[in-house]
This record gives structure tokens, sequence and C-alpha cells, in this order.
């Protein structure tokens, strides 16, 4: 309202301007991981249905998710699940006012990478 | 002036709208993922590259069928609140209402379906 000079005024710095660090980047990543997810949840509906509909409908839609690209989808949506899940659970403890400083913010940053990296090899694994 | 609370003092303004009540709808729905996702990773992968016989028989077990039904109900809802959050970042106007309205149909869809299939198997 006293804003009178509006369209032409300085603006506060947006990503553009900062180097790239290891907070900014897991935090993105997680929206990322988050958004991307629906991909690989989209397809698991699909074969859900096709699987209660008929056999035939199942071929197709097994066909898909068990080929080299089903499997390489998986296999991605399975690190970014558990990115996502390792990240979210940060975001729970920072609810918490913990950890919000830098060093620690970084610390959790290396476990929720190198933790996602983990998980999904140890699931593979077993499954 | 001093008579009203930090709350009447913030209503209407900018996001004091709806209060904490999506973030808080955020917390709840990640925790409750928290437990289902590892039980529905270890289920599903259990079953995915079966035939159709042991695909469909898997589903008639409660323990995978209600895992499932769960994490498909709770995590298109979390992700229904955690794309709302990224358009309205990203994106402004109609196109911003046409997006999350797009979205909700979209997640909305996916549960009936996800419910369907899985009872109609589990039954």
């Amino acid at each position: 309202m006293a804003d009178v000079n509006r369209g032409n005024r300085p603006l506060s710095p947006h990503l553009t301007i900062y180097r790239p660090q290891l907070t900014s980047i897991t935090s993105i990543l997680t929206r990322i991981t988050g958004n991307a997810l629906i991909v690989s949840m989209l397809l698991v509906v699909w074969w859900l249905l096709a699987a209660a509909t008929s056999p035939e409908h199942f071929a197709v839609a097994n066909g898909v998710l068990t080929s080299w690209f089903g499997d390489l989808l998986l296999f991605l949506s399975l690190w970014a699940l558990w990115y996502h899940t390792l990240a979210g659970i940060r975001h729970l403890i920072w609810d918490n006012a913990i950890g919000l400083d830098l060093p620690t913010a970084e610390k959790l940053g290396y476990v929720v990478i190198g933790g996602s990296v983990v998980l999904t090899l140890l699931t593979v694994a077993v499954i | 002036m001093a008579f009203l609370t930090d709350r009447k003092r913030a209503e209407g303004w900018g996001s004091a709208k709806s209060g904490t009540r999506h973030f808080w709808s955020m917390k709840v729905s990640s925790v409750a993922l928290l437990f289902l996702i590892p039980l529905f990773v270890f289920t599903f992968g259990s079953i995915l590259g079966g035939t159709y016989e042991e695909v469909t028989a898997a589903f008639t077990r409660p323990f995978p069928a209600i895992v499932a039904g769960l994490t498909v109900i709770v995590a298109f809802k979390h992700f229904n609140e955690g794309f709302q959050t990224l358009i309205e970042d990203y994106v402004h106007g109609a196109m911003e209402k046409v997006l999350i309205i797009g979205m909700t149909c979209l997640t909305y869809g996916a549960i009936a379906t996800g419910l369907f299939a899985i009872a109609r198997m589990a039954l």
C-alpha cells in the first residue's frame, strides 16, 4: 500500500545468486524426489488395477514394470523414496528447533545422502 | 488494542487463513508413511516379479492388502498436500488453481483406483 515503487525496487537475492551448498542442494532434492515419485506411484496403481482386471492386462503392466526401463525407474524411485524419507525425518527433527545450526544441518545432510544410497542397496539386496 | 489476542491480530493476513493446518496434516501423514513405506516396500517388492496367479493370491492375504491400501491412501494424500505447496511456490493466478484442482482429481482418482484394485483382488 505504501509501496509506490512497485516493480522497480531492489529484490532480495534469490536462488541463482548463491553458490550451491550442501544444505540448499539437499533441500531442493527433497522437493524433487517427493514430487517425482508420482511417476512410480501411478505406475504401481496401474499395475494393481491391471492385476485386478485380467491376466492380459496384467501381462502388459507387469511387462512394463519388470522391463529394463521399469527396473531402472523403480530403482531410481526406490532411492528417491529413501532419500525423501530420510530428509523427512530431518524435517521432523528440525520442527523441534533441534539441529538447525549449520554444522549439525550439514552433518544430517551427509547422513541423508549416504543413508539413502545404503538403504537403496540394502533393499535391492534383501528383495 | 491491548485486548486483542495474537490470533485475532493475525487473522485475515497473509497465510494466517488456515493457520498451521496444512503443516500439521503433512506432519501427521509423514509420520504415518515412516511406518507404512518400509512395510509397503518390502511386501510389494517381494510380490513384484511374480506370475499373475502369485500376485493375485498375494493380495488375498490381509497383511499385503491392508498395507497396500493404507499406503495408497496416505501416500497420495501426502503427495496432494506437498504438490500443492510446490504449485503455490512457483505458479500464480488462474493456472495455480487449475493445477491444484487437476492434481487433486489425479490423486483422488489414484486412491479410488488403487483401493478398487486391492479390494477386488482381496475379496
